[in-house]
């Protein structure tokens, strides 16, 4: 009885200086990010804020990554998370988050579930998260995650995100994190006049642009494209 | 004797068959890039195989057919063995970026893929060793197997899928096997081990792990995974490997550039994917026009708008979306050029009823023929041109077909296009719109340069362009734009929350109101491409946007050098889409064919022994070496040139390596002849032999323009029977060089034999990719006239070697 004890004593002070290395890789990842905030063009409009900051430093990346990728949760890089798809890369999340720039009482909905990870962290600062998936294992996984991880304003379901969700819309928000030809019609129907939505606009593990659209209170859309990245002048001498 | 030849035959069928095989197999599971690799690593193998046959020559020549029998014996298995293996390689190409392991990963590929081809040339090389006095016959029927081999495979992908195929072709050398070990030392284990692999095979074991497993990010792959999506059908040939996908509870809808002002919703589409990417979608069609609705909010639409009723021409119809947008617009006629039969047959025959029998509606042609070709062809005249955007976003980021050849967008053929347009027509390019922008602006770079030497002064006017968040569209009207015309574009753009970008007479405040973007780069690139600086404007630019042209056909390459370091810096602020990985996997390829070779070639033949007169060995060694450089320059050049003729880069392989192979064979058979005569006459047979190179190639460079131009609209076996006639001439002078300098090192030096084979095989393996490298950066002419430099500097030093005492 002895040795069990021991043995349990072990394995949670294992496990709790397993859970204190994480903490600390996220720190360091959080820490990065701030760093590169300050290199971004337009620092009104990319800047991350505190909120978005303290929520990535909270949702804990390596429990929504596959086992063999956790090592890798908290470098600054998109991961695979199998089927094809990808864990974006956290500066890429930070981003799209911001961008949409929330209120504690948003409504959003997320297409595309993924990991779970954008949702987990929309959840820190909304009151809920609609998410849609239509890959069925990684819906049934991202479910299973999540409420692992005691997200209780997470609604997620199995189907097709083209529609959005009828019966939760309006949304203050939108995040597609599907790749797409083109915005499907019923989402911008579904987005509330002076809402937002951002779309990242690539091929998987290199996302190149974040499409921000914005809905009028007229209800006329516009779109800005944001390079991700500070870029010397095009023109500019090599 | 008698059973050697056949086998010989049969072995050099399999490998170049292998060769084939592996460079469709790849472009399915990967992409296209690894065309270049496989000729590299084939090369590696038998320069490694030189290398292996002059370490143990004295123990396999006292055991020449069982080690004959075994090494075909382990072809066979490892043609199917390596092909599994490889395919479980998890290499990533979009990962390496990110990760370095898939460079490691990278290596292993090529490292898996070598050893067939090392067996194979062990076949070849022991027979060459081994049975010296029947030299000539033995190469004559390893030439013949290298031609059978390419037809063969080609026939086969017409009926068979690839791993099919490759069962088939994995028989040829179990077969050769078999036949040396009947009178071999060791025909008990042999048969033996024969047996037990053919009743592997039966077993159906082997066949069980050949399914093709393509990478989780193509196309394909991503469409299956969606709910209840499922594979309707495939249906597979040289030309590509088509697969119809059916999505029924997210159905797929494909619609480049939808208007977000649409009330439409487009109508559920069918996937096509070929090689696993590249989707095209075949649109639910039932007559009624108003469910297309769609079509008229997307960019590709514009041109419509200022034509009534016109005679269209679609190149690349694809699975018919744009043949569909010309005739819910009310085109009168609609010519829709495709490559791919099966492609039409998808449209017109087997989903005819689902597509609305749109391909039987009399106002549509359809001609199952090269775009090119068609055009060159062609004495139409057609209100509108239209290219349709038949590359998926992935596709055209990220390079990942930075490398492919690609002749639809080239100065000279914007040219073509223009030289079938009516007067007052349009010529339509929609393409995917990237940022900061690339193909767009090369687009736009490569019309100007078309219009200015067809001779129009201000090509800013015949241009128009537009775009939607995530493409443009580009118009090009056969003669100024007019006001009204210009007034329709601009109507036209507003009323779909589209941005205009170039018009006659466009103003700053004309751009950037729906999409905003932080600098209007296409009005800004436009103006300045427009512009007195133009040429300073494309050299400082980020990417390499100077036009496209037949001589350096590499539409979607943007790699600049001078960039790298920046956007590798800035990858992790969401810069790694702009690095263009498929430049970075020709470069990493080229380093390991440069290791490779080293390691598994050159250094094993220290151990050879190596007397022979002072100052000799680095002459002869400087002289096999460029050889080797100049012999595959043109070759690679030559396949890349004809890919253009030949329609499809596996046919351009096929037909110019089997006919180099086979001529410059016969150039080596004839070599000590022509030697004779050129002695007699008081010349050096090399420089002669150079000279003839340099004179055949300098006149290809001027003709094969006009023979592609004259003959690009024949038939496919016409094209070849012609290519093997332009090529047959060259092959056979530039065969003769290595013999030549063979025969003097065996009279001089005969310790550097080995050396010969392994340098010249060396350099051989290099540049195979290095001529590709040297193509994209500096054109096939460059890349041709630094070979017959090389030649020339080969034939110098070939005077300078000792004669015969």
């Amino acid at each position: 009885m002895k040795l069990l004890t021991a043995l349990l004593l072990f394995v949670s002070l294992l496990a709790f200086a397993d859970d204190a290395n994480y903490a600390a890789a996220r720190a360091a990842m959080v820490e990065e990010l701030w760093l590169y905030a300050q290199f971004v063009d337009d620092p009104d409009e990319t800047r991350i804020s505190d909120a978005v900051m303290a929520s990535m430093n909270t949702v804990q990346r390596h429990e929504l990554v596959p086992s063999s990728e956790r090592r890798y949760s908290y470098e600054n890089r998109p991961l695979p998370i199998g089927y094809g798809q990808t864990i974006s890369q956290p500066y890429i999340v930070a981003l799209m988050t911001k961008l949409i720039d929330v209120d504690a009482d948003d409504m959003v909905l997320e297409v595309g579930t993924g990991s779970g990870y954008q949702a987990a962290i929309l959840a820190e600062l909304v009151d809920h998260v609609y998410s849609i998936e239509i890959i069925a294992a990684l819906a049934i996984r991202a479910k299973q995650d999540l409420e692992r991880l005691g997200y209780k304003n997470i609604t997620t379901k199995l189907g097709d995100g083209y529609y959005g969700w009828e019966e939760h819309a309006p949304f203050d928000a939108i995040v597609v994190t599907a790749a797409a030809s083109h915005v499907p019609p019923p989402l911008i129907e579904q987005l509330k006049p002076g809402g937002r939505m951002v779309i990242p606009v690539g091929e998987r593990f290199m996302t190149q642009t974040l499409l921000l659209l914005e809905k009028t209170e007229k209800g006329e859309v516009i779109t800005r494209q944001f390079g991700a990245v500070r870029f010397v002048p095009l023109t500019g001498e090599h | 004797m008698r059973r050697l030849f056949p086998a010989t035959l049969l072995v050099s069928a399999g490998a170049i068959g292998y060769e084939l095989l592996l460079m469709r197999a790849l472009s399915i599971v990967q992409w296209h890039h690894f065309a270049y690799m496989i000729i590299s690593l084939a090369l590696l193998g038998y320069g490694a195989s030189g290398t292996f046959i002059a370490l143990f020559k004295a123990q396999l020549e006292a055991r020449f057919e069982a080690a004959f029998s075994t090494c075909a014996l382990l072809f066979s298995i490892a043609m199917v063995l390596c092909f599994a293996l490889g395919q479980r390689v998890p290499f990533n190409a979009l990962e390496m970026v990110w990760d370095s392991r898939q460079f490691a990963y990278l290596s292993l590929l090529y490292l898996v893929f070598f050893v067939p081809f090392f067996f194979a040339a062990c076949c070849i090389g022991l027979a060459f060793t081994c049975r010296r006095l029947d030299i000539n016959r033995i190469y004559f029927f390893d030439l013949l197997g290298a031609g059978l081999g390419a037809v063969l495979v080609i026939g086969l992908l017409f009926v068979l899928i690839t791993q099919n195929a490759l069962l088939m072709l994995m028989t040829l050398p179990l077969i050769a096997s078999l036949l040396m070990g009947i009178p071999s030392t060791a025909r008990k284990p042999l048969m033996l081990a024969q047996v037990m692999w053919l009743a592997l095979l039966i077993s159906g074991i082997p066949q069980n792990h050949l399914g093709l497993r393509v990478s989780d990010y193509k196309g394909l792959s991503q469409a299956l995974q969606v709910i209840d999506s499922r594979v309707l059908s495939v249906a597979s040939s040289p030309l590509g490997l088509l697969t119809v996908v059916e999505s029924p509870t997210v159905p797929v809808r494909h619609a480049p550039g939808l208007s977000f002002a649409t009330r439409h919703i487009p109508s559920p589409q069918l996937a096509v994917f070929t090689d696993a990417d590249g989707m095209s979608a075949i649109t639910r069609f039932d007559g009624d026009l108003d469910p297309l609705g769609f079509l008229g909010d997307i960019t590709a639409a514009l041109p419509y708008t200022l034509l009534e009723q016109p005679e269209v021409l679609v190149l690349g119809a694809g699975g018919g979306g744009d043949v569909l947008l010309a005739l819910y617009h009310e085109a009168n006629s609609v010519d829709a050029v495709e490559l791919n039969p099966q492609m039409t047959e998808l449209v017109r025959e087997t989903y005819a009823e689902f597509a609305g029998f749109v391909y039987d509606d009399p106002r549509v042609t359809v001609h199952t023929r090269e775009a090119r070709g068609f055009v060159a062809q062609s004495n139409a005249q057609y209100d509108l041109v239209h290219i349709g955007l038949l590359d998926s976003f992935g596709a055209s980021g990220a390079g990942v077909q930075s490398l492919n050849e690609s002749y639809i967008y080239t100065v000279e053929a914007i040219n073509e296009y223009l030289g079938i347009t009516a007067p007052g027509g349009l010529l339509a390019i929609t393409r995917w719109l990237k940022l900061p922008p690339r193909d767009s602006l090369k687009l736009v770079a490569t019309v100007i340069d078309a219009l200015k030497l067809t001779g129009v002064s201000e090509p800013g006017q015949q241009l128009a362009l537009i775009r939607s968040w995530n493409t443009s569209t580009l118009l090009v009207k056969n003669g100024p734009f007019t006001v009204d015309d210009v007034a329709l574009i601009r109507e036209f753009a507003r009323s779909r929350s589209f941005d205009t970008a170039w018009f006659p007479g466009i103003q700053a405040s004309d751009v950037n109101y729906f999409n905003r973007l932080d600098t209007p780069y296409l009005f800004d690139g436009t103006t300045a491409l427009l512009g007195e600086r133009a040429a300073d404007y494309i050299a400082r630019y980020k990417f390499y946007i100077e036009p496209a042209t037949d001589n350096r056909p590499y539409y979607f390459h943007f790699f600049k050098w001078a960039t790298l370091p920046e956007v590798f810096a800035l990858r992790k602020l969401g810069g790694a889409g702009l690095i263009e990985w498929g430049y970075l996997v020709l470069i990493a390829t080229l380093l390991q064919a440069i290791i490779a070779g080293l390691v598994l070639i050159l250094l094993p033949l220290s151990r050879v022994a190596r007397k022979w007169p002072a100052r000799t060995g680095s002459r002869m060694g400087a002289y096999f070496l460029l050889l080797g450089f100049a012999f595959l320059f043109i070759e690679m050049a030559f396949i890349q040139k004809f890919i253009l003729f030949l329609s499809h880069p596996l046919y351009a392989v096929a037909v110019v390596l089997s006919g180099f192979l086979v001529f410059a064979g016969l150039g080596s058979a004839w070599s000590q002849r022509f030697a004779h005569r050129c002695e007699a006459g008081g010349r050096s047979p090399v420089a002669m032999a150079a000279g003839s190179i340099a004179l055949l190639a300098l006149v290809y460079l001027f003709l094969l323009p006009f023979v592609f131009q004259r003959f690009i609209g024949n038939a496919d076996l016409v094209k070849i029977v012609i290519s093997v006639a332009l090529i047959a001439p060259l092959a056979v002078a530039m065969g003769m060089p290595f013999p030549l300098g063979l025969k003097r090192v065996a009279e001089t030096a005969p310790d550097f034999i080995p050396w010969a084979w392994g340098i010249n095989g060396y350099a051989s393996v290099i540049s195979a990719v290095l001529a590709t490298l040297l193509a994209i950066e500096f054109g096939f002419t460059f890349v041709i006239l630094l070979a017959l430099l090389i030649y020339a500097i080969a034939a110098a030093i070939f005077s300078m070697l000792p004669a015969r005492q």
